[in-house]
């Protein structure tokens, strides 16, 4: 059982790591803001979701997992929030150039 | 398992180390927001890895407290951002 719960940790935390690679490679190549920030937001919400998601079985009581599910909550929320209020930020710049 | 996971928030951190190059090069202010930003989430991700990696409790609460604060830099930053709306700049300049 032990081993089930590691190998789903080390694949999930992994393929949070690509995306977290993937977001960080597309934040330096893209052309242009909103793009960047396209790439921006994979890292986040997947980036870290995958690595929450990864660590629940490593949590060692239902209180920590509940917090792990919380900081992931929050990030969403944060992100998404971000996102909105950055791309229009880029828009109205894009505005006056 | 331990070690693995204090690699994984190794290679997180790397990444958003790597990340932190567009606020050099980033063109506009937004861009180098979305490096701040990436650099809040990364350091989150990577408190969490680091929380199971050595079993140190302690850095979940540290990271809900990142998690916290990383959107209210992105806020701070919106808020402040020069109000070159054409609509405002009438009402300032009027």
């Amino acid at each position: 059982m032990r081993v089930l719960f590691d190998s789903f940790t080390v694949l999930a935390v992994s393929a949070g790591a690509v995306f977290f690679l993937a977001g960080t490679v597309g934040l330096l190549r893209f052309p242009d803001s909103l793009s960047r920030l396209h790439a921006l937001t994979k890292a986040d919400n997947l980036g870290l979701g995958l690595v929450v998601l990864g660590l629940l079985p490593q949590a060692t009581g239902p209180l920590v997992a509940l917090k792990l599910i919380t900081v992931w909550l929050l990030a969403q929320l944060a992100g998404a929030i971000v996102t909105q209020l950055v791309a229009r930020a880029v828009r109205r710049e894009n505005q006056e150039a | 398992m331990a070690e693995f996971l204090i690699a994984a928030a190794g290679f997180v951190l790397a990444m958003v180390a790597l990340g932190l190059a567009r606020i050099l090069r980033g063109p506009g202010d937004a861009d180098r927001m979305m490096a701040a930003q990436l650099l809040g989430t990364g350091g989150i991700a990577a408190l969490l890895l680091l929380a199971a990696g050595t079993d140190v409790p302690a850095a979940v609460d540290a990271a809900l407290t990142l998690a916290l604060l990383a959107a209210f830099v992105a806020v701070a930053f919106v808020n402040n951002a020069p109000r070159t709306d054409a609509a405002e700049r009438r009402a300032t300049d009027g």
